[in-house]
């Protein structure tokens, strides 16, 4: 199954932005946080943010969300450092893109599909 | 220069930060998130206590680079990291760097943080320091100069560049969601960049 790694400045925002996805992934979508700094407050760790790509990585590949900032670039410079093609940052809001791509990787769907999922969830308005 | 040059600057550099630490993270506090000098001189802190022995210029820069990733904790950590690493790439295993050796190794920094940010010039980024001093780096070398009046060209131009970013609007970070208000102010950023551009002519202009 893909899985989903929610990279936060926070530890607590990317732990209950996971809690919400995991939920809307009907308990079966394997959602990792990595939230904060390497001691515990606000910040980015490179070093958390891999933990969590190997905890979630089953080899059907991982979909990464990231908030702003740290978070956003620390994903990028990830990915061009595994340049293998399996985890892929997906262009969208953190909550909002965690909650569709964990309700897309619970229907067993590949990385392609759990990927767009997540993007498509910046269409989502929530007014009109 | 060789690999001790380089272990020399990262050092001289690592001493710079944590002295300018209070300024930079001011200058941050007025537009970003207030914590740039502090968090980058936790980054060189790691990365002074991370060269490696008997490696090659490279090397050195790659091992600085990845400790600056890991220990910073600011967009700057990524940014500065793959600056590093690129230009720890571009030497590859030679022993020994030329003036256009070391130019191609900036280059390659520059083209690692605007592909990594992508941030252009006048976005009010450190790519308005970075981008400016290698292009005067580039322009001396074509000069006929050394490699200390190459660095010491960049240098000027990067000190210059972080000047020139009081005036403009940031279109990337934190600092891009005050918009008009963001004018006024230096980027930190480019500012950090100048500082380590000024380390590098001080290590060089010494030999």
């Amino acid at each position: 199954m893909v899985g989903i790694v929610l990279i936060s400045h926070s530890p607590t925002l990317a732990e209950g932005a996971a809690e919400v996805a995991r939920a809307m992934g009907v308990g079966k979508a394997v959602v990792e946080p990595a939230g904060g700094d390497s001691e515990g407050r606000l910040g980015t760790s490179v070093d958390l943010v891999e933990q969590a790509v190997a905890a979630a990585d089953d080899g059907d590949g991982v979909v990464l969300l990231a908030d702003l900032g740290s978070s956003v670039l620390t994903a990028r410079m990830l990915i061009e450092d595994a340049a293998g093609g399996g985890v892929l940052l997906a262009d969208a809001p953190l909550v909002e893109g965690a909650v569709a791509a964990a309700s897309m990787a619970a229907t067993g769907a590949d990385l392609a599909a759990v990927h767009a999922a997540a993007e498509s969830a910046r269409e989502h308005r929530k007014v009109s | 220069m060789n690999a001790a040059d380089l272990a020399a600057w990262i050092r001289h550099s690592a001493e710079l930060v944590s002295a300018d630490a209070e300024r930079l993270t001011r200058l941050d506090a007025a537009i970003g998130d207030g914590d740039h000098g502090h968090n980058l001189d936790r980054g060189f802190r790691a990365a002074a206590g991370a060269l490696p022995e008997d490696a090659p210029p490279g090397k050195v820069l790659i091992a600085a680079g990845r400790a600056i990733v890991s220990k910073t904790g600011g967009a700057s950590g990524p940014l500065y990291g793959t600056a590093l690493r690129r230009a720890g790439k571009a030497l590859g295993d030679a022993g020994d760097v030329d003036a256009a050796a070391l130019g191609a190794a900036l280059r390659a920094a520059l083209d690692g943080v605007r592909d990594l940010g992508k941030a252009a010039e006048g976005d009010k980024t450190m790519v308005d320091a970075l981008a400016p001093a290698v292009a005067a780096y580039e322009a001396a070398l074509a000069d006929g100069a050394d490699l200390a009046g190459c660095v010491r060209a960049a240098a000027g131009a990067a000190a210059r560049g972080a000047e020139d970013t009081v005036p403009m609007q940031a279109r990337k970070g934190r600092a891009s969601y005050l918009g008009p208000r963001s004018v006024g102010h230096m980027d930190p950023g480019a500012s950090s960049t100048a500082l380590l551009l000024r380390g590098l002519a001080d290590v060089t202009g010494e030999g």
